[in-house]
């Protein structure tokens, strides 16, 4: 086990200013155990005062070693690891593994998988903003918003362990479709939570938008402009709260989303606030997307009949010898995937959650590489930071929505 | 018996300190806000209004060590994380105990590499394993409650 190292001022030089070596300014630490670094985050902080200097991230208190992990798995079994990267976003990051394995072998999706797909895929981001805007208003002083979005996630929650028996770690979406048919159940749970969500949108903004204390812990913090958000690579909500009109929905579209009307919410004041209001306004266009998706959910088959990469369904395999061959192959020494290399990106609610696979002709993937939005987003925080408020770090922190998951993997 | 209902009826209950003390102790034990992965979202759900954690006197979630009786290590440890996480439970005032929430806390779940200790009881010593990746928040309530039968059978003589 490694030992916590004590780092002397010396040590530190290439990473603080000359200010700070003469004693000018404070360096103080702030985490990895902090209820305001939304995970285990340390920020060394140089302080004038109590201005931040620079804020400089340390990461890595999560690190899980998941992308070797994966690689010491089949195809299939490796897709329970990135339910635990970003854990509020669990289904769209199986949606991108799962797209990428698709890209790699050339696998086909029934339409009412691919309609599920986006349904849940909404529903998480409804769930993981749920959870966003619950704890940064705590951050900023807000307990009721606090409880008022938790209880509309466990309504969530309730539609995922119906599908899945899970709440969180559902694992459903599979390469070449989901798990299984949704249960009938499901369509009412999900009508029953659309019916009431935008009023309850409704009631947390009536809680914080024009509340004049939340405008004065928001309002022109954080700043970024366009230009500096493009450079940072930021994406998401962060990006769209610039004004820079970025959607990989829109501009390369996955799973059918071309085929559903939504809009993407754009700001462009670039601050806490913008990026509130994009995130707030992105869950109801959440809403509008799961409506039509449930809509429309086609009848027809849930998972790809390719049995090569896809398992056969349970009642197959005591009629037909080919399904029970296929059934005990794939589970026991998975398919082999072409050799290659693909990248896939989606749109998770935090940003680009890429996926770069690269097979070698075995079961197992040879390479695996994720491009998670948070690690990217957190980058730009010493520039967002500076200049601002030690009070203020904690709104910026909590408006980059960052998942320590997410960073470390 | 008979002197028990009188001092009753007077006002007065009679019952031995260790009893008293540990009563005290179960009914306001102070979780530290200690969230690491993904069973820290749970954690949150177990405080919010589904749940209600304060149903059992552990609303108050203490982000400094020095003010909580118990750590909640909710989700993986990593070899980075295992010192803080120690010198956290160090510098917690007696006495204290420790739920390993989660299979990663437990026994490193489904991450059995480099990067992640296997259990979190090689750096802590743990009063109740939680079972589940993530546990429900009924989980780790049960486990909380198993931890409250454990601290009301605690004994004088034992104490430190």
């Amino acid at each position: 086990m490694s030992q916590i190292e004590e780092v002397t001022l010396d040590g530190m030089s290439h990473l603080v200013s000359d200010r700070a070596l003469k004693g000018e300014t404070m360096l103080l630490n702030m985490g990895p155990q902090h209820p305001s670094t939304h995970g285990v985050l340390r920020l060394l902080l140089e302080l004038d005062g109590e201005t931040v200097v620079n804020a400089i991230p340390d990461i890595g208190f999560l690190h899980t070693g998941i992308e070797k992990n994966m690689e010491a798995k089949t195809y299939q079994k490796a897709e329970v690891m990135t339910d635990r990267m970003d854990y509020l976003n669990t289904t769209g990051n199986n949606l991108a593994y799962c797209l990428a394995i698709e890209k790699l072998v050339g696998l086909d999706v029934p339409e009412r998988a691919q309609t599920l797909r986006v349904l849940l895929a909404e529903l998480q981001r409804l769930a993981s903003h749920l959870v966003w805007l619950g704890t940064s208003a705590l951050d900023l002083a807000a307990m009721s918003d606090f409880m008022y979005c938790f209880r509309e996630r466990e309504m969530i929650m309730d539609i995922y362990e119906l599908i899945s028996g899970q709440r969180m770690m559902t694992t459903y979406i599979r390469p070449g479709g989901v798990w299984r048919d949704v249960p009938v159940e499901f369509e009412t749970a999900v009508r029953e939570l659309l019916k009431i969500m935008p009023r309850r949108i409704d009631e947390y903004e009536s809680l914080l938008t024009k509340n004049p204390l939340f405008i004065d812990r928001t309002a022109g913090i954080g700043k970024i402009s366009a230009e500096d958000a493009v450079n940072w690579g930021l994406t998401g909500a962060c990006l769209r709260g610039s004004g820079v009109y970025y959607d990989i929905r829109k501009f390369a579209p996955y799973s059918g989303y071309e085929q559903y009307d939504f809009e993407v919410p754009l700001r462009t004041e670039g601050d806490v606030r913008a990026r509130y209001l994009v995130r707030v306004a992105e869950m109801r266009q959440s809403v509008r997307i799961i409506q039509q998706a449930l809509d429309k959910l086609p009848m027809g088959p849930v998972r790809s009949s390719n049995y090569k990469f896809v398992p056969p369904p349970r009642s197959e395999i005591g009629t037909s010898m080919e399904a029970l061959i296929h059934h005990f192959k794939l589970w026991t020494e998975g398919f082999n995937a072409p050799a290659g290399s693909v990248y896939v990106a989606v749109e998770s609610p935090k940003g680009e959650q890429g996926v770069f696979l690269e097979g070698n002709g075995g079961p197992k993937p040879w390479r695996i590489h994720f491009r998670n939005p948070s690690f990217d987003n957190l980058q730009a925080l010493p520039v967002l930071a500076k200049g601002f408020l030690v009070a203020d770090l904690v709104a910026i922190i909590g408006s980059i929505d960052i998942v320590l998951g997410d960073v470390d993997r | 018996m008979g002197l028990e209902q009188k001092l009753g009826n007077m006002g007065v209950v009679t019952t031995r300190l260790e009893d008293l003390v540990n009563w005290s102790r179960t009914n306001a034990m102070w979780p530290m806000l200690f969230g690491l992965a993904c069973c820290a979202i749970e954690m949150m759900s177990a405080q919010a209004a589904n749940y209600d954690m304060s149903r059992f006197g552990m609303e108050l979630m203490r982000a400094s060590p020095r003010q909580s009786d118990l750590m909640i290590v909710a989700g993986r440890v990593s070899r980075k994380m295992a010192p803080v996480l120690r010198r956290l439970y160090d510098q917690m005032p007696d006495p204290k105990w420790v739920i390993s929430m989660g299979d990663c806390a437990s026994c490193g779940g489904v991450f059995n590499n480099y990067a992640v200790v296997q259990g979190v009881d090689e750096v802590v010593p743990v009063d109740v394993y939680v079972a589940g990746c993530p546990p429900r928040p009924e989980a780790l309530i049960h486990g909380v409650i198993t931890l409250h039968e454990k601290v009301r059978r605690e004994r004088m003589k034992d104490w430190a």
